[in-house]
């Protein structure tokens, strides 16, 4: 058993730029659950707008790639107000079921054969991240050596995603201290209460469905750049729970839930992989071959962090940033 | 004097509305029109004792307004003047549609037709928010707190034209700080009168159902709104405290302002209220001051015809129960005793 090896690969997922695009994701989603208590299952739906408004421009229509990425915030932004618009006078669960199935119709559109020419069908888009990569200034390994290193282009988008990751957490965190957020925290708690008190309740929730929508799209647009690539596989319903899981493992509205979040997450999980992958590999495996084999380890470790999370539930419901005493007051 | 008064509501509106536009801060907002209590009380004693009386100076009239579940019609208020600078006790039993026309009138729930106004502007399709900001606020039934605030967030909630309220200036402290400083102050001034400053930084879901009453009802007042529409400020509150809050609500009259509240405790509605306005089955019965009222016929029908589980006052108890009595009485000589015995045998 390699345990170096592990912890740095874990390490290495666990800040890489997956972790970091799901941080993003989470963030979006922090705004919304979080903090207005908006039931978001579709921020899978924000990402794809996102990530495939870029790809296609640069790809499809040879736009440039800066004229991409602000096509992709806009469309995340429409598509926010397009949900929002019918959902948001109605009670929190219609908003949900909207969202959940506005993220599946995209990503079946965006799939579709028709539009196989604009959005390569199953097989997506590639070859649009040049101009991204080529602002890259790393050439060679970074990191820290012995400990945990990234690929230059890997380091590059974590880079930038982490530092996207802090503005947005930096703006959130300017947001949510002020009488606007506190706004927002009130919709949560008794959206009627508010609205008596004179608050237009219903453009205060258009605004921070945008918000979160738009940190959204930044997530997906960051997840085409760092793939290299695009495709509908990477917008499934999964990608929304994740990100749900990453916010309620960190605690949700909490400016740093997210990022505490996410590091865990990918953490535990690429632990757990690498973990069992060893366990069960060489000659003479750590586990015997007929409790478990290599095929089963790399699933084992869902079992595993589906366990972790019904502990975490249990034992710690706030999450890891989360303030225990707003768990004993109950919402009456 | 009543001359002044019909005029000032006006120009008040004027100031008001100028003053959200310019967005000042609430402290140097426009005074409330300065209602002199004892002559709009005055002014009460001509009205006549009715339903749907006029009033020399309403600050809401309602007409024609109702609401229906259904087959069932909640509210249906032919005619409704509510007299500025007064408290208005509104009563009735339960299921009478008190709170369905709060709604109502607040913007909360839309009649099925009928039109109302406040200030002598109609609020007809006005959503609920706006209702608020021009100064009819509201308090519910069943409490309405943000648990997960603090009381202090709460109360800062309450307040009116603030700065930090707007996505774009809400990043930027500066443009808020100074504000909020002068919300604070009046944040616990408020929460000194409603014995909630020790609570200050307690989150609200932490308060008792009477603490929850008193923080909503000093919340609304954040607003500095006109008119205080209660909706049984009273129920759940420790009886120790009801005394000071009952005072608490008067001098929201001195203050200059509006007080419509719903209430089941009749000693307390008679203790403050100016007028008293009885609602059953949807329809105000009848209208007048309170002992008037207490000894009005229709009333006492109304509460003898609902659930008998109200909190009246004795006098209008025993009455009741002499009126049921004799019905009783009235019954048994109608039909055999040795009848009655059979249905019971059987
Ligand atoms: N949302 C609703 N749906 C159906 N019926 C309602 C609704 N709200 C109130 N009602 C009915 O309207 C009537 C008046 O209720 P309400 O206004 O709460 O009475 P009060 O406050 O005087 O006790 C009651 O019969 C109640 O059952
Ligand atoms: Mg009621």
């Amino acid at each position: 058993m390699d345990w170096q090896s592990i912890f740095s690969e874990a390490l290495q997922q666990g800040l890489g730029p997956v972790a970091a695009v799901y941080c993003l994701a989470a963030i979006g989603l922090n705004v919304h659950f979080g903090y207005t208590g908006l039931l978001n299952f579709g921020q899978a739906g924000f990402m794809a707008v996102g990530g495939y408004a870029v790809s296609s421009f640069v790809a499809t229509w040879g736009l440039p790639f800066w004229l991409g990425s602000l096509a992709g915030l806009f469309a995340a932004g429409v598509l926010a107000l397009l949900l929002g618009v019918p959902t948001l006078r109605l009670r929190a669960d219609y908003l949900a079921i909207v969202t959940i199935a506005a993220a599946e119709i995209i990503r079946q559109t965006i799939g579709s054969v028709t539009l196989l020419t604009y959005f390569g069908g199953q097989d997506g888009l590639q070859g649009f991240s040049s101009s991204f990569a080529n602002l890259n200034p790393f050439s060679g390994p970074v990191g820290i050596p012995g400990v945990v290193t990234w690929r230059p282009y890997d380091f590059w988008t974590l880079l930038v995603c982490w530092v996207l990751a802090a503005l947005c957490c930096l703006m959130v965190w300017a947001l949510m201290r002020s009488p606007w957020g506190r706004v927002l925290k009130g919709i949560r708690e008794d959206e009627d209460a508010v609205r008596s008190l004179g608050k237009n309740v219903y453009a205060y929730k258009m605004q921070s469905l945008m918000i979160g929508g738009l940190i959204g799209g930044l997530a997906g647009i960051m997840s085409a750049l760092q793939h290299s690539a695009i495709n509908p596989s990477f917008f499934a319903t999964d990608t929304t729970f994740f990100a749900y899981t990453v916010l309620l493992v960190g605690g949700a509205a909490r400016v740093l839930g997210p990022v505490a979040g996410t590091i865990v997450f990918w953490f535990l999980i690429s632990f757990l992989d690498l973990f069992f992958g060893q366990a069960t590999s060489g000659t003479n495996p750590l586990i015997p071959d007929w409790l478990m084999n290599s095929n089963q380890a790399s699933l084992v470790r869902f079992i595993f962090m589906g366990a972790a999370l019904m502990l975490l539930m249990v034992y710690r419901p706030q999450g890891i940033f989360g303030d225990r005493r707003e768990l004993a007051i109950d919402a009456r | 004097m009543p001359a002044d008064e019909v005029t000032d509501p006006v120009t008040a509106k004027q100031v008001r509305s100028s003053a959200g536009a310019t967005a000042m801060p609430p402290e140097t907002a426009p005074a409330r029109p300065q209602v002199d209590v004892s002559a709009a009380r005055a002014a009460l004693r001509d009205v006549p004792h009715e339903p749907g009386a006029p009033k020399p100076d309403p600050i809401v009239v309602v007409d024609g307004v109702r609401r229906t579940f259904g087959g069932l019609t909640a509210v249906d208020v032919a005619h409704l003047e509510i007299q500025r600078g007064v408290i208005t006790g509104l009563i009735g039993p339960n299921g009478a549609g008190k709170t369905t026309f709060f709604n109502l009138m607040t913007g909360f729930d839309r009649p099925d037709e009928g039109d109302w106004s406040f200030n002598g502007t109609s609020l007809k399709g006005i959503p609920a928010y706006r209702v608020a900001r021009r100064g009819m606020v509201r308090t519910f039934q069943l409490t309405k707190v943000l648990s997960k605030l603090t009381v202090l967030e709460n109360m800062r909630v309450g307040a009116t034209g603030q700065h930090g309220e707007r996505l774009l200036r809400a990043m930027f402290a500066p443009f808020w700080r100074k504000q909020e400083t002068s919300n604070t102050t009046k944040a616990d001034a408020l929460l000194e009168r409603f014995l909630l400053i020790k609570k200050r930084e307690d989150f609200a879901g932490s308060l008792s159902g009477g603490q929850r009453k008193l923080l909503e009802m000093a919340r609304a007042l954040m607003a500095d709104p006109e008119l205080v529409m209660l909706d049984e400020p009273m129920a759940g509150v420790n009886p120790a405290l009801k005394q000071s809050l009952l005072g608490h609500v008067k001098s929201l009259r001195d203050d200059g302002r509006t007080v419509l509240f719903v209430e089941h405790d009749m000693d307390m509605v008679r203790d403050i209220s100016d007028w008293v306005i009885v609602m059953a089955q949807g329809k105000v019965i009848a209208e007048g001051p309170p002992d008037s009222v207490m000894g009005d016929q229709r009333v006492i029908d109304a509460y003898l015809g609902s659930h008998h589980d109200q909190d009246i006052s004795e006098d209008m108890e025993d009455k009741i129960i002499a009126q049921a009595q004799a019905e009783i009485d009235d019954d048994n000589s109608s039909t055999a005793p040795a009848d009655v015995e059979g249905e019971h045998r059987a």
